[in-house]
């Protein structure tokens, strides 16, 4: 099994939970981030006083799926969320050594 | 029975005014770090159970006792709230009373925007009592209580010397005194929520009504003249401070909005039943453009004035008081109980403005020096001195002062009963 884990636009969520929905994804974690990457941040005034924000609003995604399954997750998440501007985020993949289901005890891919 | 009418205006502008102290409160609450926003709130809301509580046994006695003396203090005439509820006028002495006491509230609690984020709870205490009865009793006698000021001839409407320089003076005395908050200027202390500061600023500017045209006393044309007025120096404020913002930041900001509509009531106070026709849409904005001026000064001089009292109410009094000595016009005056004078630009010549000029510099140095004797008296006499420790400053006031969080919002939390 594989986590997939994106960092995205937070408004570009409901594109990708819809894009997840269509392969076929039943679940997923999302939390709401800060971060930067070649984006950077943007500026603040407050009273003529200007601020730097380098950490900026993204909402993180995490499905634990398949295998075989994780090219096709990773293409869904990324076609979703690209709005081909700078900031779009990132998506990557590690192994998951195992995963229960915790109501019932499943184990491995029938947790999913 | 024919004071009815003044009675039922001047009570509903005691309750406006009373609520100026919580919309204070917000409106500062607002622009500190989330960490200090309950002891924000805390320094202002204490001041309505601290200062009603002396204001009764003994501050408005020592502000308008001996009223009309022309002198430096009142005395005790009043003091226990004796002799206040006099049958004969409708109990005017208790009305005059509990009037003044929302404004010797809302007096000291403007200082707690300079002293943000620093300032042991304990030592406010301290300070906001003898601030109340050193400070503020006598230089409210000096022009409310018929003292030298008013005497001499000069004029403040509602408060533009006794509150906005009174208080304004303090702050300054207080931010050099208190010292820096950590890391400042360098680290970003933004505003943590905007929201707050515009509800704030409202709740200033309805309350505001109450404090200048409920400073006529009466229910009268003049009450009515500092109504409309009060309105029209907020509104070219918020339209001037918003203009210089956008040329010279490049944005309309909602801070610049809210600040600007109170610089304008700031300086229209001194004014507000003075002055007619266009004059407070000149006070205003003219408030509007000096005040956002005066506040990129502090970094450049260094001091840390947390959120801009000097540069908003001691620099906005002043332009108030000072302009009143161009723009005051006998007609309006004669609307109400005061003599009839007029400005430089009404025909009335520079007597006035000498006067507005030597009563404005009189209140700054005396709340400034008197304001330093407290603290530095407090300062060595307080076990824990005035602030709080570097680290009870990193953990923020909420929990080092007053056991609290302002936003307990999650469920994640793991709380359980000691």
């Amino acid at each position: 099994m594989k986590l997939v884990t994106a960092i995205i636009k937070p408004h570009k969520l409901d594109d990708v939970k819809a894009s997840l929905g269509e392969v076929g994804v039943a679940g997923m974690t999302v939390s709401e981030v800060r971060g930067f990457g070649r984006q950077r941040g943007h500026t603040e005034t407050y009273r003529g006083a200007e601020y730097t924000v380098d950490f900026v609003p993204k909402v993180r995604v995490e499905v634990v799926v398949d295998d075989g399954d994780a090219a096709k997750v990773v293409e869904a998440i990324a076609g979703a969320a690209r709005t081909d501007k700078i900031g779009d985020g990132k998506v990557w993949v590690t192994p998951v050594e195992s995963i229960t289901r915790i109501r019932t005890g499943e184990a491995g891919a029938d947790a999913l | 029975m024919d004071y009815q009418g003044d009675h039922a205006w001047i009570l509903t502008s005691s309750a406006l005014v009373l609520f100026m102290t919580p919309g204070l409160a917000f409106f500062y609450g607002g622009m500190v770090r989330s960490k200090n926003m309950l002891g924000m709130l805390m320094q202002n809301f204490f001041s309505m159970g601290l200062i009603s509580v002396i204001w009764g046994v003994v501050g408005f006695s020592l502000a308008f006792g001996n009223f009309g003396d022309g002198g430096l203090l009142g005395d005790f005439e009043f003091a226990w709230m004796r002799d206040l509820f006099d049958p004969s006028s409708g109990a005017r002495p208790a009305l005059d009373m509990i009037y003044q006491a929302t404004f010797a509230i809302i007096t000291p609690a403007l200082i707690t925007g300079a002293i943000a984020d620093r300032m042991r709870f304990s030592a406010w205490v301290w300070f906001l009592g003898l601030w109340s009865i050193l400070v503020y009793s006598p230089v409210a006698h000096w022009v409310f209580g018929g003292g030298w000021m008013a005497k001499m001839g000069a004029l403040d409407f509602a408060g533009g010397a006794v509150v906005h320089i009174n208080a304004g003076a303090a702050a300054l005395a207080a931010v050099i005194i208190l010292g820096k908050r950590k890391g400042w200027p360098k680290t970003a202390m933004p505003p943590h929520m905007l929201p707050w500061t515009l509800l704030g600023a409202g709740i200033l500017w309805f309350g505001w009504f109450g404090f200048n045209a409920g400073s006529a006393g009466l229910a009268n044309g003049q009450a009515v003249q500092a109504f409309v007025n009060t309105n029209m120096a907020a509104a070219a404020a918020m339209l001037g401070w918003l203009a210089v913002e956008r040329l010279k930041d490049g944005h309309a900001t909602t801070l610049g909005a809210a600040s600007g509509a109170v610089a304008g009531l700031v300086a229209i106070t001194p004014c507000a039943g003075f002055v007619s026709g266009m004059s407070p849409f000149y006070i205003g904005a003219a408030a509007g453009v000096i005040c956002y001026l005066a506040i990129q000064l502090k970094f450049k001089l260094q001091y840390d004035d947390s959120l801009d009292v000097v540069g908003v109410h001691l620099v906005g009094g002043l332009v108030g008081s000072l302009l009143l000595g161009f723009f005051a016009d006998d007609v309006v005056n004669a609307l109400g109980q005061y003599a009839a004078v007029d400005g430089v630009f009404t025909g009335g010549g520079w007597g006035l403005f000498k006067d507005q000029a030597v009563a404005s510099f009189a209140t700054f140095g005396y709340s400034f020096a008197m304001s330093a004797i407290i603290l530095l008296g407090l300062k060595a006499v307080l076990p824990k001195g005035i602030r709080v420790t570097e680290d009870e400053e990193d953990q923020g006031l909420d929990l080092t002062q007053h056991a609290e969080v302002s936003y307990a919002l999650g469920d994640m939390g793991s709380m359980a009963r000691e």
